[in-house]
């Protein structure tokens, strides 16, 4: 046995696997799996739920005879179907995105931007105030005890029974346009954002805490130097459930508030005239702004990672 | 090695005023089913320079005294005197630095900032903070690793980046609460001749808690023999070796005799109930 000959079972070989295997290596593959399960079930609900109509239709025009195919396509093609098809969805979409000027009323880019106008607006009122809510909680031991059986009792009232309350009373003291709906997106995001403050300000340990004390450290520098830098990762999760809160909330008040457009407009435009389509259109516009907006939050979490940089 | 002469060392004055008082000191923690004696008529006197070691089996109080001392934790009677002052004012002249059992570094902090810590609450310029921290991480071995976090250090780099935060503003006191329980034999041997060292170098009073006799014997001039149920002192031995010993003394006849004494005391103290 020679060198020569041990040496190319030695060498590794290049890392090329099946087809499969590397496929199954990334995100890739399960994700499109997942997504393919959807539409198929999809596709076979749309028939099932658009069946009636179609028979109807069938009847309406006095088609006796026809095909299975042409009455499965016909339950992907129709106007105002229960459910529509994913490529109807498609379609609305791209008809609504990008082929309609921003400035038209008929765009969903416009009305998207509506939302996430007082969506934002709504967030960072609520994020300031549920943050300023915790140091107050955690600082001052009589308000921990009265106030959050308030906090919590608040967010159990529907907010669909107190949107138009708060729109009707503002309205009283002239503030409309988009403070009453960011008012309202801020009163479902502060919560979230409350509860894990005042988690994460305590959450150091009792020798962190201790080891302030033998430095004679004052309350503020507790508070800077301990107490916030390890809320960051509470702060940062619950600023997530707040900002999907606050589009929630705008959509909501949106519906109540229609006058200005928006997401929430549009839903309510759509089942006003039974146009499933655009609901469904409005409602993946919906779901893809608060993705987006989920998606920022943790582009500053990462940002602002301690040791972001040097850490490997 | 001779030990019969390690008395000419002593620096102290005939009578010296001591640096820690402690007289006739209780501490009862009311917990939910019934008092526990904590601490019962506790009286020590610990002078500037000594290196005094609190040992004794868990529940004897030797955390607690040490946390008293440090006004961690409030006495329910006797007296107690840290430089002539109460433990709360001691401690809001920043009299003494803390050591854990836990190294209690802020994981978001890199090493350096984290021994910075005490200097930045304590309002050092931002120079002198950096040129300590420099010093600090020398001190104990750490040169290089101040730009690092906590998790890329080893358990034994971790205690001692505390030790150089402790460190960091300079106090005449040292207080150590079981700094190295937590390490393997041979890492702890190490830390105690460079904390021995540290010490013989810089003159300070440590008051340092352990539940190992050849720790304890090693590091002392002076070891605390306390027993639990209530927690007090059993016995307190004095002895003079020289202050640059290295870990060869742990073989030596004077070595075992002391921490045989120290042995005997803990089993004496001890109650099987």
């Amino acid at each position: 046995m020679t060198e020569a000959q041990a040496l190319p079972r030695v060498v590794p070989t290049p890392a090329r696997g099946s087809l499969w295997a590397r496929l199954m290596a990334g995100h890739a593959l399960p994700v499109a799996i997942v997504m393919l399960s959807i539409l198929v079930l999809w596709y076979a609900g749309a028939v099932f739920m658009n069946a009636g109509l179609q028979r109807d239709a069938f009847l309406n025009a006095d088609v006796a005879h026809y095909s299975a195919t042409d009455f499965v396509v016909g339950t992907w093609s129709q106007e105002r179907p229960r459910l529509p098809a994913p490529h109807q969805i498609a379609q609305e979409l791209g008809k609504t995105v990008l082929a309609t000027p921003i400035t038209s009323k008929r765009s969903l880019v416009f009305h998207a931007i509506v939302t996430l106008e007082a969506t934002v607006v709504g967030f960072l009122i609520g994020s300031l105030f549920g943050i300023g809510l915790s140091l107050l909680i955690v600082h001052v031991r009589s308000l921990d005890r009265g106030m959050m059986p308030w906090i919590v009792a608040s967010q159990t009232i529907p907010v669909v029974a107190l949107a138009p309350m708060i729109v009707v009373i503002l309205n009283q003291f002239s503030i409309t346009g988009l403070l009453p709906k960011a008012l309202i997106a801020a009163y479902l995001s502060f919560f979230p954002v409350t509860v894990g403050m005042v988690k994460g300000l305590r959450s150091p340990d009792p020798l962190q805490f201790d080891l302030m004390r033998t430095y004679s450290a004052s309350a503020a520098q507790v508070l800077a130097k301990l107490r916030l830098p390890a809320s960051r990762p509470f702060l940062f999760a619950s600023l997530k459930i707040g900002v999907a809160a606050s589009l929630v909330g705008t959509i909501v008040a949106e519906v109540t508030k229609s006058e200005d457009g928006g997401l929430g407009a549009r839903l309510l435009a759509g089942s006003y005239y039974g146009q499933t389509i655009q609901i469904w259109a409005a409602l993946f516009a919906a779901a893809f702004c608060g993705a987006a907006l989920i998606g920022l939050v943790g582009i500053v979490e990462r940002a602002l990672e301690p040791g972001g940089r040097t850490a490997t | 090695m001779d030990l019969e002469v390690a008395p000419a060392q002593k620096v102290s004055s005939p009578k010296p005023t001591p640096l820690i008082a402690v007289e006739d000191l209780s501490l009862i923690f009311d917990t939910g089913d019934g008092a526990v004696h904590a601490l019962s008529h506790v009286s020590l006197d610990i002078r500037p320079g000594e290196f005094i070691s609190l040992i004794g089996p868990s529940g004897c109080g030797k955390t607690t005294l040490l946390r008293v001392i440090a006004d961690l934790e409030q006495p329910t009677g006797g007296r107690i005197t840290v430089k002539g002052l109460t433990p709360r004012e001691a401690r809001l002249q920043r009299s003494y630095g803390y050591v854990f059992q836990a190294p209690a570094l802020y994981p978001w902090r890199t090493v350096g900032r984290n021994i910075a810590l005490p200097l930045e609450i304590m309002g050092f310029s931002k120079a002198e903070r950096q040129a300590r921290v420099e010093a600090g991480l020398g001190l104990v071995d750490l040169t290089g690793f101040g730009n690092k976090f906590p998790w890329q250090l080893s358990g034994g780099m971790q205690q001692r980046a505390s030790i150089a935060r402790a460190l960091s503003f300079d106090p005449d006191l040292l207080l150590m609460d079981e700094p190295f329980g937590a390490l393997d034999e041979i890492v702890r041997d190490k830390l105690n001749e460079q904390l021995l060292r540290l010490w013989n170098r810089t003159g300070k009073t440590v008051v340092f808690v352990t539940h190992s006799i050849p720790e304890a014997v090693f590091l002392s001039t002076r070891i605390v023999v306390m027993s639990p149920r209530p927690g007090r002192v059993h016995d307190i031995v004095a002895y003079d070796f020289p202050r640059d010993r290295t870990l060869d003394i742990r073989e030596t006849p004077a070595f075992l005799e002391v921490a045989q004494r120290v042995r005997q005391g803990l089993r004496e103290g001890h109650s099987y109930d």
